[in-house]
């Protein structure tokens, strides 16, 4: 299979405007005509719903959640990336695109990720206008800060609740077309199947959670928008119900799945406090502006934090990377923190945490201050914790958070598969193997606000005169196939619940294909996977029916296609025998403990093609070439 | 910690309903209250019982998904806190709580402690948005907003849509939900044109949903978990008055605040 990224070339700067201008357009009349699926309905699935339908599409949309408004890009604290330059700081789009292909340590698309930073300017001005409250300055206009892996002051935010925010502006935006009726709205739906005819996506299989019903629905094309997969994990920051069904649903249909060893580590987690954790939170990395992260120079420290003198600290971060300091990015960041805690320096009850102190900044700038900055965010640290930051240091540690790898797609966001289009995280373009810090908002929104409603269009314009309709045996074929599958999953009646199998599965891929691997571990994950899939499928309990709302059935399902993923997660960063971005391959590292690249043999996206359960999947290589900057060793010193 | 719990079950919305009694030992203080659920539910399906269907996603308080009334208080004792955000050091050793879904006549219940709120989703679809389609907007600096408006409509702007307002009040009303996000919007100088014709539409939809009547108790304020203020719904019911009174069409010419 030859790969077709279709990225223009040309001077950086002109790509996509001449991209754009050579797209096929459909006429305002005749986009009525067309019938868009959108499944997600986060900042890329509701601000695509919304500009599909604002252009005259008709569109239906699709979530999980009981209302689009609880998408889970509404737990995104820090801030939103832009090159505004408000800050008169030497920001510009080369900037803010270097910073990006830098941060992922060079394993992007030029093309893609100059887009990206040419039209995050368009999200902050679209966002304001449909009244997200973004944080000002005295004057009325906009305030910035700065974020992990720039030097500049671009970020823009909304106190901790950056997120939130933009999504209610999404969801508004969204729901204005829920009222014209241009977006009919399927919530509390589950994706179940991609169906595909003639090589074209076509339409989709659910599942009514609330009445167990199994459906179809046709479409033009299919618009996935369905996050990341950070709950192969278990425990991560991601949402309880985030999954990965409705991309791997649909990579099991043929589309590729890219890079799936990409996945970030957020260094500034909550550590765990025992067996029951059900997940772990976040918290903003944008407080590694104002805190100073630390660890007590001797083991056995017992003292409490504020009775130990500072010459008995090791501000790690700032003595390795004296230039970027606490802000350096967030792989480096998270290696180090879990270096810490392996030589046995980590705090807390548990020793799996480091501090991250505010005195200093408390001292210098006034309680006040820090806690216009982060009020919200130290008020959830102490209803999880009972601790009060304000007085002692937070204590953090790093926690699967965001995953760059997703369906591979093209320069116009659609996927191998024709008619299938996927968004924000769960496509693995723009951020390569490390993502920076509010980087994911500004992709969310550009893919949905400013990249899909152009390039959708050429693909529909070669589809006018066609209806669409369920009526067709791939239709009946997929939907079999669902119900077979919770007939299944419901049959098994063995002994343990889906959350237990998720668990351990969890543990597995967190020990070895976490923050780093090596070729042992990893071959040995390639073992336990299969064998504990195995026992999935016949000691599973599914308490419940299928015609009912049925949370364990839910989760049964995600969690088995979790297996399925973990184990390409695994192929994958055993196949990549270098170390990039967030995937830390222990026998590649510089001296110092730096990730090590080896360009001359990796420079390329894996891209990977189901071959069914348990058998090897295919490799496809997509040449990754740098026109305009140079790959170099990343250095944070 | 051991705890007895009273737990709200209905298979379904047609199913009367009926509250069962569970005892639950060994509770981690550190835990939170879902945590806790989590591990009950576990023992239920081990037990070849259903578990406790309860709503929850992002557990960090901020997707609102998650809530249900804890000895008649809308996400439980703590102030400012949805339930996934409540922990078990919260609660003594022995304590008896009874777990109930929100209760109103336009939150019908869809099982044990979730119910439907898409009612709220209807009544933003009337007019809680600005109407900006994608790509028209101005450079985003043009439209200074002084820091504290913009504050104030941030306090605004926070509402989660959970529903404890509305579970609390004794009238069953969603003026505090359907406040927020009008004043969040009428606070803005972006929010003026669709001022007064939002309020209006807002509040006709919220009528048409079956909520009650606002009579000033204020247990929404006290329950919400984002300390939403109830100063929002006089200013909603300000300019609510002020489209009824004078026609959409010609609204007083006064600007943000």
């Amino acid at each position: 299979m030859k790969l077709d990224s279709k990225a223009p070339s040309g001077p950086l700067e002109t790509r996509w405007a001449e991209h754009k201008g050579h797209l096929k357009l459909v006429n305002p009349n005749n986009k009525r005509k067309f019938t868009i699926l959108v499944v997600g309905s986060g900042l890329a699935g509701a601000s695509a719903a919304a500009s599909f339908a604002e252009l005259g599409y008709n569109v239906k949309c699709f979530c999980f959640q009981d209302s689009p408004r609880r998408a889970h890009s509404i737990a995104a604290q820090g801030g939103i990336n832009a090159a505004k330059n408000y800050h008169n700081d030497g920001d510009s789009v080369f900037r803010l695109f270097y910073d990006t292909i830098k941060g992922g340590d060079f394993r992007s698309r030029e093309a893609n990720v100059y887009r990206l930073a040419e039209v995050s300017v368009n999200i902050i001005d679209q966002c304001v206008a449909q009244g997200v409250p973004f944080a000002r300055e005295y004057g009325g206009l906009l305030d910035n800060r700065s974020f992990g892996g720039a030097q500049v002051s671009r970020t823009f935010y909304a106190r901790g609740q950056t997120g939130q925010q933009l999504l209610l502006g999404a969801y508004q935006a969204l729901t204005k077309e829920i009222a014209t009726g241009k977006v009919k709205m399927f919530p509390r739906t589950e994706m179940l199947d991609l169906v595909v005819s003639n090589g074209r996506a076509v339409g989709i299989v659910v599942r009514d959670m609330v009445t167990g019903k199994i459906e179809s629905h046709a479409g033009h094309a299919v618009v996935l928008a369905t996050g990341g997969y950070g709950n192969v994990y278990y425990l991560s920051t991601n949402a309880k119900g985030s999954n990965v069904t409705a991309a791997w649903r649909a990579h099991r249909r043929g589309a590729l799945f890219a890079n799936p060893c990409y996945t970030q580590i957020h260094p500034t987690c909550i550590p765990a406090s025992g067996d029951y954790q059900s997940k772990l939170t976040l918290m903003s990395e944008s407080l590694r502006n104002d805190g100073r992260i630390w660890v007590p120079n001797d083991p056995n420290d017992k003292r409490s934090p504020d009775r130990i003198p500072e010459g008995d600290r090791d501000y790690y971060l700032e003595r390795r990377y004296p230039s970027f300091g606490n802000l350096v990015p967030r792989d480096v960041a998270a290696r180090n923190a879990k270096n810490v805690v392996d030589e046995g320096r980590g705090v807390g009850p548990q020793k799996n945490g480091v501090y991250l102190d505010f005195a200093d900044s408390i001292k210098r700038l006034g309680r006040s201050v820090i806690e216009e900055r982060y009020g919200n965010l130290f008020q959830m640290y102490e209803k999880i914790t009972g601790e009060d930051p304000y007085a002692v240091p937070m204590r953090i540690y790093p926690a699967p958070h965001y995953t760059m790898g997703g369906l591979w797609v093209d320069y116009n966001l659609m996927s191998n598969v024709e008619g299938l289009y996927v968004l924000g995280e769960a496509n693995f373009s723009d951020h390569g193997a490390n993502r920076l810090g509010a980087s994911a908002l500004m992709q969310g929104l550009a893919d949905g606000y400013f990249v899909i409603p152009y390039t959708i269009g050429d693909y529909l314009a070669g589809f006018l005169s066609e209806a669409v309709s369920t009526d067709s045996p791939a239709f009946r074929e997929a939907e079999a196939e669902v119900a077979d599958r919770t007939r299944k999953l419901l049959s098994i009646n063995g002994k343990r619940t889906p959350d237990s199998f998720h668990r351990e599965l969890g543990r597995i891929v967190w020990d070895y294909c976490g923050i780093a691997r090596n070729a042992e571990g990893l071959r040995k994950a390639l073992q336990l996977i299969p064998a504990l899939r195995e026992e999935f499928w016949s000691n599973l309990r599914v308490a419940g029916t299928a015609e009912s709302f049925n949370q364990e059935l839910e989760k049964a399902g995600r969690v088995s296609d979790y297996f399925e993923l973990a184990e390409l997660l695994c192929v994958d960063a055993l196949e990549r025998d270098e170390s990039c971005g967030g995937h830390l391959r222990e026998e590649h590292q510089t001296p110092d403990g730096e990730a090590l690249r080896d360009d001359a043999n990796f420079s390329f996206v894996s891209a990977w093609e189901w071959n069914g359960v348990g058998k090897a999947p295919a490799l496809h290589k997509e040449p990754l070439e740098f026109e305009f900057v140079t790959p170099t060793q990343r250095s944070y010193k | 910690m051991n705890l007895t719990l009273h737990v709200w079950r209905q298979k379904s919305p047609a199913d009367p309903g009926r509250m069962v009694k569970y005892e639950v030992r060994g509770v981690s203080e550190h835990a939170s209250f879902l945590e806790m659920l989590d591990v009950l539910n576990e023992q239920l399906v081990e037990k070849g019982e259903e578990p406790i269907a309860f709503e929850h996603d992002c557990r960090e308080g901020i997707c609102g998904s998650c809530g249900f009334m804890i000895n008649g208080e809308a996400h439980g004792p703590q102030p400012a806190t949805t339930v996934c955000q409540l922990h078990m050091r919260h609660f003594k050793d022995g304590a008896v709580l009874h777990l109930e879904p929100w209760r109103s006549k336009a939150f019908p219940v869809v099982k044990d402690l979730v119910v439907n709120r898409s009612s709220f989703d209807r009544i933003v679809a009337a007019g809680g948005f600005i109407s900006v389609a994608t790509g028209s907007a101005p450079e985003a600096n043009l439209i200074p907003v002084p820091k504290p408006i913009s504050d104030r409509a941030f306090d605004a702007a926070q509402c989660i849509g959970c529903g404890a307002c509305v579970a609390q009040c004794p009238n069953g009303a969603a003026q505090l939900f359907t406040s927020a996000k009008v004043s969040h919007l009428s606070l803005l100088p972006q929010g003026q044109p669709e001022r007064f014709d939002r309020a209006l539409s807002m509040v006709e939809a919220m009528e048409r949903e079956g909520f009650g009547s606002c009579t000033n108790y204020a247990e929404c304020e006290a329950v919400c978990p984002k300390e939403i203020s109830i100063d929002f719904i006089a200013r909603m019911n300000r300019d609510y008055l002020s489209a009824k009174g004078k026609g959409v069409m010609k609204p007083p010419l006064s600007t943000a605040g």
